[in-house]
């Protein structure tokens, strides 16, 4: 079996998750005003839960374009260190026309099964996981816009928590590996709670709130607790 | 509605730009530990700003959301696949709704 028909089957169980998850996106798609086509379009183009999910709530605010460029890029950070980790996967023949394809596949989950493929990664695993991943997503966005006005509140209500699942899934399992993260979680839902809370910095817009307590809580931590290199893997 | 492409392109370059850019410009290892423990806290430190207070207006009713986040928090720290705690969140408020509203 080549690396590219490997890629693709160890992509089969992350599509079925995307599928699911992405009808969630697509309500929120959908909520935030954009049409059927923009949604799909959206999923194709930037393939990332957070990211979008945080991009619609912006384009619902009519937020200016710098604060969807700020936001965009700090919520996807965690894919500048994935990307960063693959890059010391790479032998020197990779080409830089590859490298720019790879960089199209850095998700959570891809970057997961890539980063365990072996020492050197053949970038033809990763293409064949997103070649399977990436429609399933589309697919999970346009179910998800296309159902949004017909199913019923309820059923909306509970997939609209499936998005917040999906964040708790990652935050969780590092902060019980490591009491540092856990702080930095409980630190984070208290200041977030007292920014929605206090009347007067309740006037601040969610994204400028989130840049702020983001940038720093983490500087915080990065200060107090440097990470070694052990850890960044957990 | 042209507007909302805007945002959509900016979206998707702004993203693209974060993902490529390590790949193809930081050929050797990244060394100041300052950075590296920065880029290392900042995504849990997001995604938790992020989800609460947030997941408490996206339901029906506070209630149900914080059960859900409860539920989640319990699944994630037993080690579910982030598939599995997405559903049971979910599974959660659905069931949760049924009796609170």
């Amino acid at each position: 079996m080549n690396s590219f028909t490997r890629g693709v089957k160890d992509g089969v169980p992350i599509a079925l998750g995307y599928l699911a998850v992405a009808v969630t996106l697509g309500i929120a798609a959908k909520n935030a005003g954009l049409s059927i086509l923009q949604a799909v379009i959206a999923s194709l183009s930037n393939n990332a839960s957070a990211g979008e999910f945080v991009g619609f709530t912006l384009i619902a605010a009519h937020a200016p374009i710098l604060e969807l460029v700020l936001m965009e890029a700090l919520t996807n950070a965690r894919y500048m260190l994935m990307s960063t980790a693959l890059s010391q996967k790479l032998t020197a023949k990779v080409s830089t026309a590859q490298r720019l394809m790879l960089g199209m596949c850095v998700t959570d989950e891809i970057f997961g099964i890539s980063v365990a493929y072996g020492d050197e990664l053949d970038p033809r695993y990763s293409y064949g996981a997103f070649a399977i991943a990436c429609p399933a997503w589309a697919l999970g966005t346009l179910i998800g816009a296309v159902l949004g006005s017909v199913l019923p509140l309820r059923a909306v209500s509970a997939l609209s928590v499936g998005l917040y699942g999906m964040f708790i899934a990652i935050f969780i399992p590092p902060a019980k590996a490591n009491p540092v993260v856990l702080g930095t979680v409980a630190l984070s839902f208290a200041l977030s709670w007292l920014f929605s809370a206090v009347p007067l910095l309740a006037r601040l817009s969610t994204g400028l709130t989130t840049i702020l307590l983001t940038v720093v809580i983490s500087l915080l931590a990065a200060i107090l607790f440097p990470v070694k290199e052990e850890a960044e893997n957990g | 509605m042209a507007k909302t492409y805007l945002y959509i392109l900016t979206m998707a370059l702004t993203t693209y730009a974060v993902r490529v850019l390590p790949l193809t410009l930081i050929r050797r290892e990244l060394k100041s530990p300052l950075l590296r423990s920065f880029l290392y806290y900042l995504p849990y430190v997001t995604l938790a700003v992020m989800t609460f207070p947030g997941i408490l207006s996206a339901t029906q009713t506070p209630w149900s959301a914080l059960l859900a986040l409860g539920a989640g928090i319990v699944l994630a720290w037993t080690g579910r696949s982030l598939f599995t705690v997405s559903v049971c969140c979910c599974v959660a408020v659905f069931l949760s709704e049924l009796i609170l509203i």
